[in-house]
């Protein structure tokens, strides 16, 4: 199926990204081709193959990931907001969260 | 015939033997690397003060650091330094400063080596040209009209120019072999958990893997082996043994060694002065005593598919985390929360970071799943097999490192697919998890470097290199690029 700049607005919306016009008219022909292109893996009946999900290797499958669960140092509160584009009392500080209910129903 | 080249063993040998000093050393790098970065564009950072502190440091203490003690190193700017910046080529992280150093970076550090700087490269990783970078594209040092590749292409400009022996960069499809071919450098990109991520800003979790830059296939041994290894901060590094790769290369004779060519990778789309190289390559490997074997890798042709849907699918989760909230850019004055994300990423994100932003989450969108990623998973399953199948065969797999040497800066900026195609030897490696090594192995008619690539068995890096070495040491580059220190 097509990739339509309708389908592109739905996707940038979903990837939080606010895209202008003109991106629009250039992304939308140019995520189709990709997306043409990668579709080239349907030609190959994988439903007896296994998904490579995991550890690529047998070793790597094995080291325990796991460690106990303690309390440990971490980098503290005042590096963690030294670089905060607007720290605020301890806090990080951002817009207006709760929406108006006309913008809820977008949600 | 010019001066040789200052590798690490030759700075060594001039540090032990009291000839040199850290501080000149240091000095001496840090002074091409701002002579040239008006022409190369490969440093973002250059950090005179702290490097020069470092090495006041160690030349006044006999015996501090190990293995790297004194030897200049430049990283990555999407790799940690503490109190150095990590832009990692964006808008979006202009200005921030982690407040930690990577594993990579500590170890790096304990063995005495002296990071000079970080390096430019395509914004989050994601480019083959080094064009993507929010901070101007990085110029080739044998042409200036060109790229040098990428992303990791700061990293690669500044090995070549001779500024620095030796760099990090970082791998997902192939950022680092891919730029070490196009600037006549070894890049070596490890089995997949065998280097450390923690402090490297993720970009394709199942994908990405520091690598290194060398002059020569000993120093990026070296530096290999000093950041290798089992890290608790990240849960994906295999508790195997790092050998002595540099202590192990080996000499020349490679009676018993058997070389994989899968010829079916060879022929339409590669061009023909790289593959002249890469055929000379493989009979100087037939001279040396290997046995050159026929291997297929019948799935191979599907890598940059699989390759587009997992790395951007994985990017989509991973730049998640840029929302304007707790570092890095943030848009001025939104109305409320929403407004404030969509126009954070929209300001601070590039055109590239953005396709592949929109890409990873219609590939992941409700209803496509299957279709994409779980299929993308599928294929990378039948690709690492054929990996496994050709190592019954074979001891290494040799395929050019690049279908084309350096292209002309601009030239395929315009057509995202045909740079993506860059990557098609390279990122079959990051697919299968196994290590790979890209060896210079000549000049174009025009002047431009070639590489070939050796990709092994998981865990083998010492298998790689040693051929590598051999290769190397029967036929080194002589050249050198134009602009140089």
């Amino acid at each position: 199926m097509p990739i339509t700049e309708s389908d592109i607005q739905k996707i940038a919306a979903l990837a939080h990204l606010e895209i202008t016009d003109e991106e629009l008219h250039t992304l939308a022909p140019q995520v189709a081709s990709i997306v043409a292109y990668v579709e080239q893996l349907s030609e190959l009946d994988t439903s007896a193959v296994e998904p490579a999900i995991g550890g690529l290797t047998p070793e790597g499958e094995r080291t325990a990931a796991v460690r106990e669960d303690r309390t440990r140092p971490s980098l503290g509160q005042r590096l963690a907001l030294e670089q905060a584009p607007e720290p605020a009392h301890g806090h990080f500080r951002v817009p207006k969260v709760i929406a108006s209910s006309e913008e809820k129903e977008n949600f | 015939m010019s001066a040789p080249d200052r590798t690490i063993e030759l700075i060594t040998s001039e540090l032990s033997g009291g000839n040199s000093t850290a501080q000149a050393v240091v000095t001496r790098s840090l002074d091409a690397a701002e002579r040239l970065n008006g022409t190369l564009n490969a440093f973002l950072q250059i950090d005179r003060e702290g490097a020069l502190r470092r090495a006041q440091e160690l030349d006044g203490e006999p015996g501090g650091g190990g293995a790297l003690r004194g030897i200049p190193v430049a990283l990555k700017d999407n790799i940690c330094v503490r109190g150095m910046q990590a832009t990692c080529g964006s808008r979006i992280l202009a200005g921030y400063h982690p407040p930690y150093d990577a594993t990579v970076t500590e170890r790096l550090k304990a063995a005495g080596a002296v990071i000079v700087g970080k390096t430019n490269c395509d914004e989050f990783a994601m480019g083959s040209s080094n064009e993507n970078s929010a901070y101007g594209a990085v110029r080739n040092p044998w042409d200036t009209a060109r790229v040098p590749g990428g992303s990791s292409g700061g990293s690669a400009a500044a090995v070549a120019a001779r500024i620095v022996p030796a760099a990090l960069g970082s791998e997902t499809g192939g950022s680092v072999r891919q730029p070490a071919a196009l600037c006549g450098v070894v890049g070596v990109k490890p089995t997949y958990g065998r280097v450390s991520r923690y402090g490297l800003v993720a970009f394709g979790s199942s994908l990405d893997q520091v690598s290194v830059f060398g002059l020569t296939v000993r120093d990026a041994a070296l530096i290999l082996q000093t950041i290798a290894g089992r890290d608790e901060r990240d849960a994906t590094t295999a508790d195997v043994e790092v050998p002595d790769y540099a202590g192990n290369l080996g000499g020349g004779d490679l009676r018993g060694a058997r070389i994989g060519v899968p010829r079916a990778l060879l022929g339409e789309g590669v061009d023909a002065d790289v593959r002249a190289r890469v055929e000379e390559a493989v009979e100087a490997y037939r001279e040396l005593g290997a046995e050159i074997v026929d291997v297929e890798l019948p799935h191979a042709k599907y890598s940059i598919a699989v390759y587009y849907i997992l790395a951007t699918a994985e990017a989509s989760s991973n730049l998640a985390r840029y929302d304007g909230v707790r570092y890095g850019f943030r848009a001025e004055d939104p109305k409320d929360l929403r407004e404030m994300y969509k126009r954070t990423r929209e300001e601070g994100f590039g055109t590239e970071v953005k396709r592949r932003i929109m890409l990873g989450t219609y590939v992941l969108s409700s209803g496509y799943y299957d279709a994409y990623y779980l299929k993308a998973q599928q294929v990378r399953t039948l690709i690492q097999r054929d990996f496994l199948n050709a190592f019954e065969k074979c001891d290494a797999v040799l395929t050019p490192t690049t279908p084309t040497p350096a292209f002309r800066l601009g030239e395929k900026t315009d057509d995202p697919l045909s740079m993506y195609l860059s990557d098609i030897y390279t990122c079959m490696a990051n697919l299968a998890g196994i290590p790979g090594v890209s060896v210079p192995c000549g000049l174009t008619p025009s002047g431009l470097p070639v590489g070939f690539q050796l990709m092994g068995r998981h865990w083998g890096e010492a298998d790689i290199l040693r051929l590598a070495h051999a290769y190397e040491q029967a036929h080194p580059l002589t050249e050198r690029p134009g602009v140089i220190a």
